[in-house]
């Protein structure tokens, strides 16, 4: 049972969105899909409105409290989510493909986060997936002790969730904020 | 579950105490390929003979006829992953390989490919992520009626050639830590040579011998270490003429950092019976980040010849000193003998990642030639051949282009070639009909930004982000070449779409031939580089091209099936940063143009 959704939204048919944003339709129209098999309920994308609305010194969340990005009139990208993608380019790359836009051999993550929440994608990074069937057998490996990931989960979430919601562009985003003062302390902490 | 399989795999990398007590025993199985790599019948190794020159002595199909071509029968093989490497042809048996989960077929020729014998081994698939770039295997390899394969889990399996039962089987390294098997190993006299992959993990490369009888250990030779791990002779061995002294590799490193220090051995071997010394290439160093590891980092990137029966350096050569790019020295040696300055020499060739082709004397390990086999390469002016120079042998880094002088967390911009090299494993052929090499090229650049990483065992240690693009001035990412090693220079270049990601074969009938990743089968006029053939197989080629005769006819033969990092780098296409606004966004993506599946094709002139 799936009904009703997060924060007491009720799933709309699509066509009540006539003339409005499509691709709004379009996620809803993935949503009740997913409904259908049991997953969970997504408006914009996997954790739902990523609007950032909270900032901890740079280091933004929406209003449930999950990473996200904060991209400027601009361009000028968050520092965290620019992060997300150095180390999502170093980390993740060499299966999923550059700019979370898939491979030969893994998923575009780009399209996973649109119906992945952040718990899941925590949850998956730290604890891997094996997707074995009879003609192919896909490994996500458990990263949870992997520092180099562990550390910017956060981050690579925000730039993820920016690809999937198209507000981050393909290769290095041009424009970034400064790194915020606590950002060097924060990740000399995690890294040890 | 990583450690539970760490645990479990951790036999079988203890050092053997057989170290330099040299080979007796059987020589049979050694003479044997020695005879029968000169059948041109029959392709009895991986790199089609112990010279590398990946050259057949088949002339059915030439110049005049091979536009005729036709499939004549097709094998699928029932994985999606990407396919490298090609099948061996012994008498009447044709045996192909797959990669993850490494499935060996035995197909006999006598009917039109029926199975004889399938082997299929039970891995853990916890190795498939530890594996850098796909699950690919580079083949099997043949001696002493044994069918050799080096798993993705690092399981050495001997298997008996007419039947697949498993003769014996041991365990080369850790995958727990990020060691695999992909490359094909290489049978001399009564060894089988392997070596490892996991530059992209810490793991330390080796190249060891094990006795094809039953599996033993006869020596193995660290790239990193002490002189003892090295199997080298301070003053014996020698690099560019001169003896390496002691403790040539730990003086290089920072503190204990070799132990992690990369430098893996996953590409081609060659062997010259006559000098007795097998050649292969060490990897980069591990991590990508350079400014994490102070020092040469020796013998990463290097060039190695080795006794066979000892293991035993005889001369060693750097040619990427200090790494900053990931420009591994895998890329195969072939050994070819020409004339040079008015005599002849036994010349080692070698188009490396770093987008320069080498030319040495094999016995000496003495530097003839160094030239950038692209006119794209910018990382180095030049490779310094003053011999009375102290930096003799070296490359001159530009400035712009050391991501060591940007630093870390900065953006070094522009460097030509990305780190997929101006070639990869995809080996390139020689033809002494014309004297020239014909080279599978990737005409890519990329921005690179070191930063620092930390360690855990099993684990990326990786330390860099690189973006990739195609090289300034025009949209085609790849080329297939003609070069003149003696010389340095390209004799003709083919443009291609995509970077040429598969093995090329050169033939007596004078025809060249490769595959790209769209899928095509190429096959072009060697004087020219004029296409006279091409056929599309149902997915990109990342395998190398090879022929065999059967029943007094011609065949070439083929896998395709994307993947490997061509497959990862490409697949959604490549977007140039630096076009500014208002450019078309991307290249072509190879998604548009091919899909998952390993099928080999086989070819065949129509009867007369």
């Amino acid at each position: 049972m799936c009904w009703p959704a997060r924060d007491g939204e009720i799933p709309v048919p699509a066509f009540f969105f006539r003339g409005q944003d499509v691709r709004r339709i379009l996620h809803l129209a993935l949503a009740v899909g997913l409904c259908l098999s049991g997953a969970a309920y997504a408006v914009t994308d996997g954790s739902g409105d990523p609007a950032a609305v909270k900032s901890d010194d740079g280091k933004w969340a929406d209003k449930d409290g999950n990473p996200t990005f904060k991209v400027e009139p601009d361009g000028t990208v968050d520092f965290y989510t620019y992060v997300g993608f150095t180390r999502y380019s170093a980390e993740c790359l060499r299966c999923h493909g550059p700019d979370g836009m898939g491979s030969t051999y893994a998923p575009a993550l780009m399209d996973s986060m649109k119906h992945l929440s952040y718990s899941d994608f925590y949850g998956t990074v730290a604890g891997g997936k094996k997707d074995v069937s009879a003609s192919q057998e896909l490994v996500m490996p458990a990263e949870g002790e992997n520092k180099n990931v562990m550390c910017f989960i956060d981050s690579i979430y925000s730039y993820l969730r920016a690809r999937a919601d198209d507000a981050v562009g393909r290769g290095r985003p041009e424009k970034h904020a400064v790194k915020p003062a606590s950002y060097e302390k924060t990740e000399d902490q995690c890294m040890g | 579950m990583k450690q539970s399989l760490s645990r479990t795999l951790a036999a079988g990398t203890i050092l053997s105490s057989l170290l330099f007590t040299g080979s007796a025993g059987a020589q049979s199985a050694g003479d044997d390929l020695l005879k029968m790599e000169k059948n041109a019948a029959n392709v009895v190794m991986p790199t089609n003979s112990y010279n590398n020159q990946r050259y057949s002595g088949l002339d059915q199909i030439n110049t005049r006829n091979v536009g005729k071509l036709q499939v004549a029968w097709t094998f699928s093989t029932g994985v999606l992953r990407g396919h490298e490497g090609g099948p061996l042809v012994v008498g009447d048996t044709m045996y192909v390989h797959t990669p993850f989960p490494n499935s060996v077929f035995a197909l006999d020729l006598n009917h039109e490919g029926r199975i004889l014998w399938k082997y299929e081994p039970k891995q853990d698939p916890n190795v498939i992520p530890v594996m850098c770039c796909d699950t690919v295997n580079r083949g099997v390899a043949y001696g002493d009626g044994k069918i050799f394969l080096h798993q993705a889990d690092t399981t050495l399996v001997a298997l008996d050639a007419k039947t697949g039962a498993v003769v014996w089987s041991v365990k080369t390294d850790d995958p727990g830590k990020g060691a695999t098997g992909t490359e094909a190993p290489m049978v001399i006299k009564d060894k089988v040579y392997v070596g490892v992959s996991g530059g992209e993990f810490g793991v330390r490369g080796w190249l060891a011998a094990y006795a094809i009888a039953d599996g033993k250990e006869v020596w193995r030779a660290y790239s990193e270490g002490t002189d003892k791990d090295l199997l080298v002779d301070p003053q014996k061995t020698t690099a560019l003429g001169k003896p390496i002294g002691a403790d040539s590799s730990l003086k290089t490193w920072e503190g204990d950092q070799w132990k992690i220090g990369g430098g893996d051995t996953w590409g081609w071997y060659s062997y010259d019976p006559q000098l007795n010394l097998i050649y292969y290439g060490s990897g980069n160093p591990s991590t990508w980040n350079p400014k994490q590891r102070p020092g040469d980092n020796k013998w990463s990137m290097t060039i190695f010849a080795r006794n066979p029966d000892t293991g035993e350096a005889k001369w060693v050569y750097q040619m990427t000193p200090h790494d900053e790019w990931d420009y591994d020295g895998v890329n195969e040696m072939i050994l070819a003998d020409q004339e040079m300055g008015g005599r002849m020499r036994q010349l080692l060739v070698h188009f490396d990642r770093n987008g320069f082709s080498y030319t040495l004397d094999r016995a000496t390990g003495e530097l003839l030639v160094a030239a950038k086999y692209d006119p794209a390469v910018n990382w180095a002016t030049k490779v310094d051949m003053d011999k009375s120079s102290p930096n003799y042998g070296r490359p001159e880094v530009v400035a712009k282009y050391s991501t060591e002088h940007t630093g870390e967390d900065a953006n070094t911009q522009g460097v030509c070639p990305a780190a997929l090299g101006t070639k990869d494993e995809q080996p390139a052929a020689f033809s002494p009909e014309t004297g020239l090499f014909y080279v599978p090229t990737n005409h890519v650049c990329m921005d690179y930004e070191p930063f620092r990483v930390s360690y855990t065992a099993g684990q990326p240690y990786v330390g860099a982000t690189l973006s990739m693009f195609p090289a300034p001035g025009g949209n085609n990412m790849g080329n297939f070449i003609a070069w003149n090693a003696r010389t340095g220079k390209i004799e003709w270049s083919d443009p291609e779409q995509f970077s040429v990601w598969s093995g090329a074969l050169a033939t007596k009938g004078g025809v060249v031939f490769y595959g790209t990743l769209e899928g095509y089968l190429k096959a072009v006029d060697a004087k020219t580089g004029k296409e006279l053939y091409k056929f599309k197989t149902p997915s990109g080629i990342i395998g190398n091209v090879m022929t065999y005769e059967h029943g007094g006819k011609q065949y070439v033969a083929v896998l395709s099936g994307v993947g490997g990092w061509a497959g990862i780098g490409l697949a959604a296409g490549l977007t140039d940063p630096h076009a500014g606004l208002g450019a078309v966004g991307g290249y072509a993506a190879l998604n548009n143009y091919t899909s998952l599946g390993g099928t080999l094709t086989v070819f065949a002139l129509p009867p007369s």
